[in-house]
């Protein structure tokens, strides 16, 4: 049994670190701005790229893939060469990953503050990078699998499970959800529509939760809690378990975003039933790294990374445990766009994203720069500071998400809406919302310490790039007695094969009959397709991102029809969306709903409010628009929108895109003297009218026709 | 629509009840093997992490 020689590669781990740390900073700092701009629109710098449709995804994406995702390499690559006993397969590969995945993030915070986007959460991103994060997640995985089959220690830690489920599950996802149809190098519609594209944009969404959020990070928890603790995982056998009912049970978990939409009901209920058995595989993880210290507690009382990942898991227990409470429907109705998903969002984000992060970093870079953490002090401050920005943003949310919703839904004793005028709901929560951007002005302040304390301690190091290791060589031969679950463990190739099968059950069931059974989407006659200048005009609502404030789905709830359709009291129904390409449902209210706006105003009550909120709406922290005043569509590329959307299964006819011009200035010229008549001058090809039409159609497919 | 469907198909109330049969007998199977694993394997997949064969197991602090 020979002792081989090799080194651990710190580098790549190092830059990783660098970057999880410099895009946490960024990201936090961007979803600040958000916050402020809710309760100071004037932050909105009455500029196209910094209002707060574009720097909300602009936030999500940063704190998703570039700060959690660079995070997730650094410590997958500092611990499966470790677990594994062997360096990285390829240093080549590992900074093709390092500088891709940077290249990406660099493009997002381009394009996104530009209007390039797709409107999908999380997968903002437009068509060429959608290749591109493709490409860089395939050179990660070469990278994982090459090095777990170049490994000298047989058999694969449960670490290792986590990371193969992520690499597999993320490609299956990204890859399904990014069927798109391009229509311009920065431009293209989603190939699915309508109830299909919700239904395939929220499995993508929560199981990007699950396995980009979740399972590296429960990977990385099996890692550096024990190495933290000094202590192995409280019960292996438990972590075989929870695993695997894990990644087959998220995938379902899906349609839970969807309750009282328009999806058909027995997915609502897979939805339902799957996210409460999640419970269980989620607690175990839980319970596996809280036990973990069982006995020990003294050791949590005196370290920082401790404190930070013990926090962390708590978070995680928290979050897994309201998540599938906030999938029942009795308390989704009132959840469902409102502040409580956020709160949500953010305990799991700031709790078990946030400070597990900050925990492994307080352990690594101590670590690989061979001297002490510069003032534990700070580490523990950052720790309180932290802490408090959790509760600060946590609670102000669950208050005026749940006070918001009770006010959408109270009627007075006559029997009308208590609260008539959206507004009133918004300006009754603003003090919830300043007290939000404390809670991460904390947060933030805890992680500009930790920058601090990490630099300090890394000058006063010396830094080892590649680290000298021995271990025997990998034996010839499998040993022969073992049990089952070992031998899983020891084919890495069997095992990644039966992974993927796990995930996409749940998939192919949900999925299949929701697009073959034509009965699920029940057609109605009187939808057509939007128009020339109505595309145009959804494009818009798309780039300027209408879709991060506003909704467009009337649930079956009588407050809601009361609200936002009192003439002809219809909820929004599955086949008025059959040409939504992208659907635009929307995941939060922070204004009104929009699916029944069409015909609710005139064309200039749009024209002033898009120009200046405040002149139609008192107080609206909407910001304005100006600049679809000044800019025009693009008449030109009309033809390849219709082309594309005929494509991609909408019927429009042979020969439409030939007279579209004409059919849009037809359109305009209704809208521009219907402003001139409110003493408006505009011009027929500028923005804004476009957006007035495609505002004026929505919901309207099925309004039974008045005298006008 | 998809009501007429099912209803047409033969005895359909069995197929949700041989998922269900199915999901749990799967369930039970694992949970039963992952019981009966020795201990000195479970032993040596845990102590992983800290024996990760670097020379130098200079730990600061």
């Amino acid at each position: 049994m020979s002792l081989e020689k090799f080194q651990y590669d710190n580098k790549i781990v190092k830059a990783f670190i660098i970057a999880t740390v410099i895009f946490g900073l960024v990201g936090m700092l961007v979803g600040l701005t958000a916050a402020t701009q809710l309760f100071y629109p004037q932050l909105n710098l009455n500029l196209p790229f910094t209002t707060f449709g574009r720097i909300r995804p602009l936030h999500t994406n940063a704190i998703i893939f570039a700060f959690v995702g660079n995070a997730m390499f650094a410590g997958i690559y500092y611990s499966v060469q470790r677990l594994l006993k062997a360096r990285l397969f390829s240093d080549l590969l590992s900074w093709i990953n390092f500088w891709g995945w940077q290249l990406i993030i660099l493009s997002a915070a381009i394009s996104l503050p530009l209007g390039i986007t797709t409107s999908k959460e999380y997968a903002e991103l437009e068509w060429p990078i959608d290749i591109a994060i493709a490409l860089i997640w395939v050179v990660f995985g070469i990278n994982l699998i090459g090095t777990i089959l170049k490994r000298r220690e047989r058999h694969m830690y449960v670490a290792i499970w986590f990371y193969i489920a992520t690499f597999v599950t993320v490609a299956v996802l990204h890859i399904v959800n990014s069927f798109e149809m391009p229509v311009t190098f920065l431009k293209s519609y989603s190939w699915y529509a309508g109830v299909q594209d919700a239904l395939v944009q929220w499995w993508y969404g929560h199981n990007a939760v699950a396995f980009f959020l979740t399972t590296p990070y429960l990977g990385l928890m099996y890692y550096y809690l024990p190495k933290a603790a000094n202590r192995p995982v409280y019960s292996y056998k438990l972590s075989i378990i929870h695993f695997w009912a894990l990644i087959f049970v998220y995938i379902w978990a899906g349609p839970h975003h969807l309750l009282y939409s328009a999806l058909p009901d027995w997915a609502q209920s897979l939805g339902t039933v799957f996210s409460i058995m999640l419970i269980a595989p989620s607690w175990g993880g839980m319970l596996n790294g809280l036990l973990t210290l069982r006995g020990a507690w003294d050791k949590f009382r005196e370290d920082p990374v401790l404190k930070f990942l013990v926090v962390a898991v708590t978070a995680y227990g928290m979050s897994t445990f309201e998540g599938p409470m906030l999938s029942l429907k009795n308390v989704n109705a009132i959840a469902h766009f409102t502040d409580w998903i956020i709160a949500h969002v953010h305990v799991g984000g700031l709790g078990w994203n946030g400070f597990l992060t900050f925990g492994m970093l307080y352990w690594l870079v101590p670590k690989m720069w061979k001297t002490s953490l510069y003032s534990r002090k700070l580490a523990n401050f950052h720790f309180w500071i932290g802490t408090l920005g959790i509760i600060f943003y946590a609670l102000p949310m669950y208050f005026s998400g749940f006070t918001q919703s009770l006010m959408w839904k109270q009627f007075t004793d006559q029997g009308v809406l208590f609260y008539p005028n959206f507004l009133e709901t918004v300006i009754q929560i603003i003090p919830m919302y300043m007290l939000r951007a404390v809670g991460g002005g904390l947060y933030l302040t805890g992680t500009i310490v930790m920058t601090y304390n990490l630099i300090k301690t890394a000058r006063a190091g010396k830094f080892v790039a590649n680290e000298e290791a021995e271990a025997p060589a990998l034996e010839k031969a499998a040993p022969k007695e073992t049990y089952w679950h070992r031998i899983l463990e020891a084919k890495p190739v069997m095992f990644t094969v039966l992974a993927l099968i796990a995930i996409l059950i749940g998939g192919i069931i949900e999925f299949v009959p929701t697009f073959l059974i034509k009965s699920n989407i029940p057609t109605i006659e009187s939808v057509k397709p939007y128009s020339g200048l109505e595309l145009h005009g959804r494009d818009i609502y798309i780039r300027e991102a209408c879709n991060s404030c506003h909704s467009q789905l009337v649930r079956p709830f009588r407050s809601e029809v009361v609200r936002y359709d009192p003439n002809n009291m219809e909820y929004s129904k599955a086949g008025e969306y059959v040409y939504d390409h992208p659907f635009l449902w929307g995941s939060k209210r922070t204004g009104p709903d929009l699916h029944r706006v069409g015909g609710k105003y005139p064309d200039s009550w749009h024209y002033h409010h898009m120009l200046d909120p405040t002149t139609m709406s008192p107080n609206s922290i909407m910001p304005s628009y100006p600049w679809l005043f000044d800019q025009f569509i693009d008449v030109e590329g009309t033809a390849a929108k219709i082309k594309a959307m005929r494509t991609i299964g909408v019927p429009y006819e042979l020969g439409f895109e030939d007279s579209a011009a004409e059919q849009m200035a037809l359109q305009a010229e209704t809208i521009v003297s219907n402003l001139s008549r409110d003493g408006i001058q505009v011009h027929r090809e500028s923005e804004i009218v476009a957006l007035i039409a495609y505002l004026q159609r929505l919901g309207t497919d099925i309004k039974v026709k008045t005298e006008e | 629509m998809y009501r007429q469907i099912l209803q047409s198909i033969q005895n359909i109330e069995i197929w949700p009840v041989i998922s269900l049969v199915l999901f749990f007998l799967i369930f039970i199977g694992i949970l039963i093997k992952v019981i009966l694993i020795d201990k000195k394997h479970i032993r040596k997949m845990e102590e992983l992490p800290l024996d990760d064969g670097t020379i130098n197991n200079q730990s600061p602090e």
